[in-house]
């Protein structure tokens, strides 16, 4: 069975601004969507949105055909999230973190995976240390590394380049490469070129007329 | 890529939760310190401030040890979701494909065992400087072990509505604070009547009634307030 995740007609106001109206998408295997913008166009809140975590909104989400609200628990198995601070606890180690987060997904994990996705990703070395103690970017690849970890179709990311090292661009832009040619989908939010992936789809907000109150 | 379906391994989340949640508050002693110790210090002062008397001492011991150490946990908890909200870990808890009740059961579980429970055995040294009777050490131990479960779990839907708000303390207090009381007449009460010569079993079975209560009502309380709080 393969998985869509489908839009109509969404329709979100904040603060007497409209970010966006009757807007509809589709995202099935192997595609990736771009959402682009300037700031305070709205791509968070459309990438929440569409990651099931906002309800205040008009217009409908289906999850393979479903209503979102009755497959909430179905969407989120299939779910892989990253948000604006990478959820990672400062006082754990890298490898606590990820040990915590495959148990939240139901997984046992198992330490030589964990440990060799860390090396993957460039922080061999780096797995007993608190992260606290280490950089921005090499707390954001801790933070990645959920990506190889956990097995999830969809990959809504918000800004994953963020704090990032050329080199480290370079691997993630593959890593999401190799996740659309394999099936998967890609909902991201960024400012790079992302000129490896090729064609990419887009949607750009931010053109919506500004719908100040007594207008 | 094949859908998944999610994996029933509720066991497996709630273990790893609770074993974070342990390893985060032992990393950071002064988590589990400061409500003992601000336990410590009120019940230290009130011999100085009133009077040295025994009898008089005995006699508002009860209700002088639960108020504290409700205060004490009241301190401790606008922490329990703050540091997660922070750095972005509660949006993931709700975004895990596990039932967010038991996951902040489990959550509300530990700060009950680091704040409560130490704060409840504690009680009995910190009666002593109050001259409390001799038999009512126990049920003062296990009243508090009882009535602080319960507190934890009222305590959690507060700051559950609160971890959006940046400065939700007073808040807080004010929210949670009349639900207290219940929990507060009856575990004092438990302590009084032992001292009063009677059998503090029935305060003791309204105090578990009670912690009964809350366990099945908190987690759905808990786990709406959150989801309130991300949305905002």
């Amino acid at each position: 069975m393969t998985f869509r995740l489908e839009a109509r007609g969404l329709t979100c106001e904040r603060d007497d601004r409209r970010l966006f109206q009757a807007l509809d998408l589709d995202v099935g295997p192997g595609e990736v969507l771009r959402v682009e913008g300037p700031n305070g166009s709205g791509k968070t809140t459309l990438l929440k949105i569409l990651s099931g975590q906002l309800t205040d909104h008009e217009g409908e989400l289906r999850w393979c055909g479903q209503p979102m609200r009755k497959v909430r628990t179905a969407f989120l198995a299939n779910l892989l999230y990253l948000g604006h601070s990478p959820g990672i606890k400062a006082a754990l180690t890298a490898v606590e973190n990820l040990a915590w987060y495959q148990a939240l997904s139901g997984e046992h994990g198992d330490e030589a995976e964990r440990l060799a996705v860390l090396e993957e990703i460039g922080l061999y070395g780096f797995e007993d240390v608190p992260v606290a103690q280490l950089s921005a970017g090499q707390q954001r690849r801790v933070a990645l590394a959920r990506l190889s970890l956990t097995q999830r179709p969809l990959w809504v990311l918000d800004e994953p380049f963020t704090a990032i090292d050329k080199q480290g661009v370079a691997r993630l832009e593959q890593r999401l490469l190799a996740h659309a040619r394999a099936g998967g989908s890609v909902i991201l939010t960024t400012h790079h070129e992302l000129a490896p992936l090729g064609e990419l789809r887009r949607i750009t907000l931010g053109q919506a007329v500004c719908n100040r109150s007594g207008e | 890529m094949q859908v998944i379906e999610p994996k029933a391994e509720l066991g497996v989340a709630v273990r790893a939760t609770i074993k974070r949640d342990m390893t985060l508050v032992l990393r950071r002693r002064s988590e589990v310190i400061n409500p003992l110790v601000f336990f410590a210090l009120v019940i230290t002062l009130f011999p100085l401030g009133i009077s040295p008397d025994p009898q008089m001492l005995a006699a508002i011991a009860p209700g002088l040890l639960w108020v504290a150490a409700l205060l004490a946990t009241q301190l401790s908890l606008d922490t329990l979701f703050r540091s997660d909200y922070d750095d972005g870990s509660l949006e993931q808890l709700l975004l895990s494909p596990q039932p967010l009740p038991a996951l902040v059961l489990s959550k509300t579980l530990v700060h009950w065992l680091l704040t409560g429970l130490p704060l409840a055995l504690m009680a009995p040294l910190l009666g002593l400087m109050l001259a409390l009777p001799g038999q009512s050490y126990a049920v003062l131990a296990f009243s508090l072990a009882l009535g602080s479960a319960s507190l934890s779990l009222i305590g959690a839907i507060g700051a559950a509505l609160t971890v959006g708000l940046s400065r939700g303390g007073v808040l807080l207090s004010l929210l949670v604070l009349p639900l207290y009381i219940p929990v507060l007449i009856f575990g004092a009460g438990a302590v009084q009547v032992v001292i009063l010569g009677g059998n503090a079993a029935p305060y003791l079975a309204i105090l578990g009634a009670q912690l009964c209560l809350a366990l099945m009502l908190a987690p759905w309380a808990i786990a709406a307030a959150l989801r309130i709080s991300i949305n905002g």
